[in-house]
């Protein structure tokens, strides 16, 4: 006999799914407060400069809205993948064949572009992430192998490909043999949409899949056919829902909102391709899309949120000399807590020994 | 002997180095997949065994400890993943990617200090009489005791699951866990232990990279082999001697790639570090395309939540 058990309740409970977020993140204000105590650091000081002084002037919250951009596009698409069971955690990889064909698009029409040549990047970037995501899901449907572990490897695969381009075809032929390319020119550049901080289009593209995802969702046939199959597979098949078509939608779509959010990167803040496009923004996304419940506005939150993890860090760094692996400890800390507290929305904690029901 | 024959033995050593650390994790994960329980935080546990054996074998100077380290700070992250998936009933593949995640971030915020610290590796343990044959006694006799003890657990976890009451029960618990807990069998505790055994495992398998495969420590360095672990697991079809083969099978495409480059062959290095990933896809599918198989093979309640009031 535990003292601690769990009762199923007989319905999940609306209140806990959205409770849970604001618990975890809680949680993990409390946790790093701990942290930072074993570490040595004042922790009221080191909360303060990683969470509040990053995002106390304008240049601050622009740089959030920077670094929430690929967070958001990413998550969105991972999200609608995540609810059909479509468990793509190669984002990062997708992202990257986005910075590799959009970016090289830049690079292909250096010097001869036009007001044409930015959208002919988002639809390059778009369609190599698509690519990159369209091997997982045809090796799913056609072998039967496990998506989780081919998005993964082809990561790898992406990123040593970014690696050799940038020391070969790619780097810049005046740039002393650094591996690194030329600098877009403006043509090839995301517009900036807010004056004085690095908040570009690519922001805006980000709150468009945000409406988009949620209009698929909630609003369209495709949508319901999604939300069943991840429900209750054998409801669907009984449906006679198309699973193979939604497994095609769902991973083509996150493949290219990480394209887009890829080549987004290089034609945005980077400005030219380099051998670090992206520092986990396809592996923070997989917890922004839980965190944000698979929702398109909770995952506009939490990627605004994580955002910030990643910006604290660097403040925090810079500031008070914290380390910078702190940022990964506090995303995975966040992601735990979440899927631990989740246990309320379906059960009810009870204490001492159950009684006998006659 | 000629010069071609003189390569085979150095080369065949280094395979079954490179294969050491996957043959750890994916045993461990294969008992534990084998308990139901599907764990794809492998390469977060590797990490941080790989860490803490590195730190506590610089900090104390003895390697046995360092060992110990790494196998208890792997089980102590499993059993972040078992208190989670097992206690409070979170999705098994969530808390996997979860404990991967906060792995990569707690192992380097620990290695910290110990970037670029070199560390003298493991001293060779020569068999005597055996290691002194030609050409293939340094690769088969001469090497880490890791190595052989790598190779050793194949056939004890083999005899644990198939030869013993306990594994007996803890197959039962992985195909049919309503009908084990009918039986009165503590489903929970088993997956547990079963958790911590393959946290413990990534764990060395971890150590054996950071103490003795490179030896040094550096952010990330396990480099998707926890991933590789996994897919070996599928691979073997769940048998511990298929795991050994897809091992030794992934050390000769690390070598092969080494020396390639040490060659000379004029295709970059980046393109041949590819071949690794590209050979887990490429085995992934040939043996998952046999659904059947895999089917027949797969432990029947793996990634099932179990709630013993359900």
């Amino acid at each position: 006999m535990s003292l601690i058990r769990l009762e199923p309740r007989g319905q999940a409970s609306q209140a806990m799914v959205y409770a849970t977020p604001l618990l975890a993140v809680l949680l993990t204000l409390l946790s790093g407060f701990v942290l930072f105590l074993l570490l040595g650091f004042d922790p009221m000081k080191a909360l303060h400069a990683f969470f509040v002084d990053p995002v106390s002037s304008k240049r601050g919250i622009g740089e959030l809205i920077v670094k929430a951009t690929p967070l958001t596009l990413c998550a969105i698409g991972l999200a609608i993948g995540f609810r059909a069971n479509v468990w793509n955690i190669g984002a990062e990889g997708q992202l990257t064949m986005g910075a590799i064909v959009g970016g090289g698009l830049a690079l292909a029409f250096y010097g001869e572009g036009g007001w044409w040549l930015l959208p002919l990047m988002v639809i390059g970037g778009a369609a190599g992430g698509m690519a990159w995501a369209a091997i997982p899901a045809y090796l799913r449907l056609r072998f039967n192998a496990s998506e989780i572990l081919t998005s993964l490897m082809l990561t790898y695969v992406a990123l040593l490909m970014l690696n050799y381009l940038v020391h070969g075809p790619y780097r810049d032929p005046d740039g002393f043999a650094f591996p690194e390319s030329r600098l877009f020119e403006a043509d090839a550049v995301m517009p900036i949409l807010w004056a004085g901080t690095r908040v570009h289009l690519g922001a805006a593209l980000a709150l468009f899949a945000v409406a988009a995802g949620w209009v698929l969702i909630a609003r369209t046939f495709i949508g319901f056919q999604i939300k069943v199959i991840g429900l209750t597979p054998a409801a669907a098949g009984y449906a006679g829902f198309d699973q193979k078509r939604v497994v095609w939608l769902v991973l083509l779509l996150s493949g290219g909102l990480a394209g887009v959010a890829g080549m987004g990167e290089v034609a945005g803040p980077i400005g030219q391709i380099t051998p670090n496009v992206s520092p986990g923004y396809g592996f923070t996304a997989i917890i922004v899309a839980f965190l944000g419940r698979l929702h398109p506005v909770g995952i506009l939150l939490a990627a605004l949120l994580m955002a910030l993890s990643f910006i604290g860090g660097e403040a925090a760094q810079i500031a008070m000399g914290l380390p910078k692996a702190i940022t990964g400890v506090f995303q995975g800390m966040l992601l735990f807590f979440l899927l631990a507290s989740d246990v309320l929305i379906r059960y009810r904690v009870r204490f001492g020994a159950r009684r006998a029901v006659a | 002997m000629n010069a071609e024959l003189a390569l085979i033995g150095p080369i065949l050593a280094a395979m079954f180095a490179a294969a050491t650390p996957l043959l750890f994790a994916a045993l461990g994960e294969l008992v534990v997949e084998k308990s139901g329980v599907l764990n794809l935080g492998v390469e977060g546990m590797m990490l941080v065994g790989a860490v803490c054996g590195f730190a506590v074998t610089v900090k104390t100077g003895s390697a046995p400890l360092g060992f110990l380290a790494a196998a208890g700070a792997g089980a102590l992250t499993a059993s972040l993943f078992g208190a989670l998936t097992l206690g409070l009933l979170a999705n098994q593949v969530a808390t996997g990617l979860a404990l991967t995640l906060f792995g990569v971030g707690l192992s380097s915020l620990i290695g910290q200090g110990f970037v670029g610290i070199p560390l003298q590796g493991m001293p060779k343990l020569n068999i005597p009489g055996l290691s002194d044959l030609p050409v293939v006694g340094q690769a088969l006799f001469g090497q880490d005791v890791l190595v052989y003890l790598g190779v050793l657990a194949v056939p004890l976890v083999h005899l644990f699951l198939y030869r013993t009451r306990a594994g007996l029960v803890l197959r039962a618990v992985g195909e049919n866990h309503a009908a084990a807990h009918a039986l009165g069998y503590k489903v929970i505790r088993i997956r547990f232990l079963a958790v911590l055994f393959g946290g413990a495992m990534s764990g060395l398998g971890g150590a054996f990279l950071s103490m003795d495969y490179t030896p040094m420590w550096a952010e990330n360095m396990t480099a998707g082999r926890g991933w590789i672990a996994l897919a070996l697991v599928v691979f073997a079809t769940w048998k511990p001697h298929r795991v050994m083969l897809g091992a030794w099978l992934f050390g000769g495409v690390t070598i092969a790639q080494l020396h390639v480059q040490g060659l000379g062959f004029d295709i970059p290095s980046q393109l041949l570090s590819m071949l690794p990933y590209l050979a887990t896809v490429l085995v992934l599918v040939l043996i998952s395309r046999d659904v059947a198989r895999i089917r027949l093979n797969a432990p029947a309640c793996l990634g099932k939540l179990f709630h013993p009031d359900a």
